[in-house]
């Protein structure tokens, strides 16, 4: 479990980009932070890590504080993916996922037999070990900063707006995938976007935040939608219609994992 | 240089004498091997001392300005003047006389490109690498300095043609590798080390060139497609 307590973040120029923040961000689940840009979303997240440091407030993850950390040990213990990959251009494919082993200290044949292991795990074809990242698609760089997050097998994943520069079918194959693969994982994800249906469907857990850095609603998806609070999150949910039709898709998001749930049973049992 | 030439020539002394190029083959070889390590060595020092210097102007913009304009400053000094300027310092025949005054040129080339090349690190791949858990100094070493390599190196390819170019003008002062043919053809009023001599610093310069962009290739092989699409 992630913890804020009173956690406020003040820039040098006076401005608070998050303000006296505290949330809980439960084990093995996806929680968002959603929200319109400068909510603080992106500076919450990067507050887990220590890319950014809070002016105020504790931040501890099962319970121990995060400040006595040293930063990059922290760090090769969280996963991290960003918007646009953030790939190394200068290493191949299979050295970028094995990027976190190496820093750790693992022999290059271990650190590459891992690194195999997760381009199969997050659906790259084993060719690509050899590639550069400027020989991909935008998806299959994608994937390759979702491995390389994986690669040390870290308890916590920090993904910031990871699907949102690649087109929608991309993504939503991406997203799904993304799912799949967390419910063999169960790991502790923190999922920044501004995407609200992006929100709906894959967070266990959802914290709205509006500009100022403060929380407007911390709820999970059903909760959301049926009790939006008043004010900001409606609105930014886009109103009635906008809420119909999330629940619209959430339903049609769930039937549709019921049945392939249903489909799996049934060829489980079949085989 | 072409007038002067032309003048010699002019007195039917032909422009080429092939058979002295025959006889002056061994002198012709010195002469360029010490050529270029009077040109190459000033443009490692000058990588040696750009790179520190680059980067702490990368990472603190506030420096860049006034580095650069030391550098320009510099490289504003005639050549003349510069290698006149080391001679007490150096000696008038030593080869440092010539070659601390061109490390001294290459800085205004060779700075700028390394800072660029730190620029041209894409921020996402900086705060992945940050991110990551790689330290300051090693995300130095393993990610932004082997990204600027492209970059740095277009840089070297400049100073070295330069470099390989005006270390003849150090005849003036009694040391400039091929520089010395030139003097020898204008004192007996014979073309042909003129001609030879030039003929021998631009192949010297292609050459060099062409080997710096092997090396790039060699060396980066993952810029190739960037390169061609910028």
């Amino acid at each position: 479990m992630i913890t804020f307590e009173n956690v406020t973040k003040r820039y040098a120029d006076g401005t608070v980009a998050v303000d006296d923040l505290s949330l809980e961000i439960p084990t093995g689940r996806i929680t968002v932070l959603v929200g319109p840009s400068g909510c603080g979303k992106t500076t919450t997240l990067r507050m887990i890590n220590r890319m950014v440091d809070p002016t105020s407030g504790t931040i501890a993850i099962d319970g121990k504080d995060i400040t006595g950390s040293d930063p990059p040990t922290l760090r090769r213990g969280i996963g991290y993916v960003i918007q646009h990959a953030g790939l190394f251009p200068h290493r191949t494919i299979i050295d970028n996922i094995a990027t976190v082993p190496y820093l750790l200290g693992w022999d290059k044949k271990k650190a590459r037999a891992r690194a195999r292991e997760l381009m199969d795990r997050v659906g790259l074809d084993a060719k690509m070990a050899k590639r550069y990242p400027f020989q991909l698609s935008g998806g299959q760089q994608q994937r390759v900063g979702v491995a390389r997050a994986l690669a040390a097998d870290p308890p916590i994943m920090l993904m910031d707006e990871p699907f949102s520069a690649v087109d929608p079918v991309v993504r939503t194959g991406l997203q799904d995938e993304f799912l799949r693969l967390q419910s063999e994982l169960h790991k502790t994800i923190v999922f920044v976007t501004h995407d609200i249906d992006e929100a709906v469907k894959l967070g266990h857990l959802i914290a709205v935040f509006q500009v100022g850095g403060t929380l407007a609603q911390v709820a999970t998806p059903e909760e959301l939608l049926a009790k939006p609070a008043e004010g900001f999150v409606t609105e930014f949910f886009g109103g009635e219609r906008g809420f119909k039709r999330l629940r619209y898709t959430k339903k049609l998001y769930s039937d549709d994992s019921a049945e392939a749930a249903e489909a799996a049973e049934a060829a489980a049992e079949a085989g | 240089m072409i007038l002067v030439i032309a003048a010699l020539a002019a007195d039917g002394e032909p422009l080429i004498r092939w058979d002295w190029i025959g006889d002056h083959t061994e002198e012709l070889g010195q002469l360029s091997v010490h050529h270029l390590k009077l040109a190459l060595v000033p443009v490692v020092l000058g990588l040696i001392i750009s790179i520190p210097v680059g980067v702490l102007c990368a990472r603190w913009p506030a420096v860049y300005p006034p580095a650069l304009t030391g550098a320009n400053i510099l490289y504003s000094v005639p050549t003349l003047a510069l290698f006149m300027l080391f001679i007490p310092y150096t000696g008038l025949f030593s080869d440092w006389t010539l070659m601390l005054p061109l490390t001294l040129f290459t800085l205004s080339v060779l700075v700028p490109n390394v800072v660029d090349g730190m620029r041209s690190v894409p921020e996402p791949v900086r705060q992945a690498a940050t991110a990551m858990g790689f330290g300051t100094l090693r995300r130095l070493v393993r990610v932004e300095l082997p990204i600027a390599v492209p970059v740095v190196i277009a840089g070297a390819r400049v100073a070295t043609v330069a470099s390989i170019s005006l270390v003849s003008v150090g005849i003036l002062i009694g040391n400039g590798g091929l520089g010395q043919l030139f003097i020898d053809g204008y004192a007996r009023d014979f073309p042909t080390p003129i001609v030879v001599g030039s003929v021998l610093i631009i192949a010297l310069a292609i050459a060099a060139d062409g080997l710096l962009v092997a090396a790039q290739r060699l060396l980066t092989p993952w810029a190739r497609a960037r390169g061609r699409t910028t």
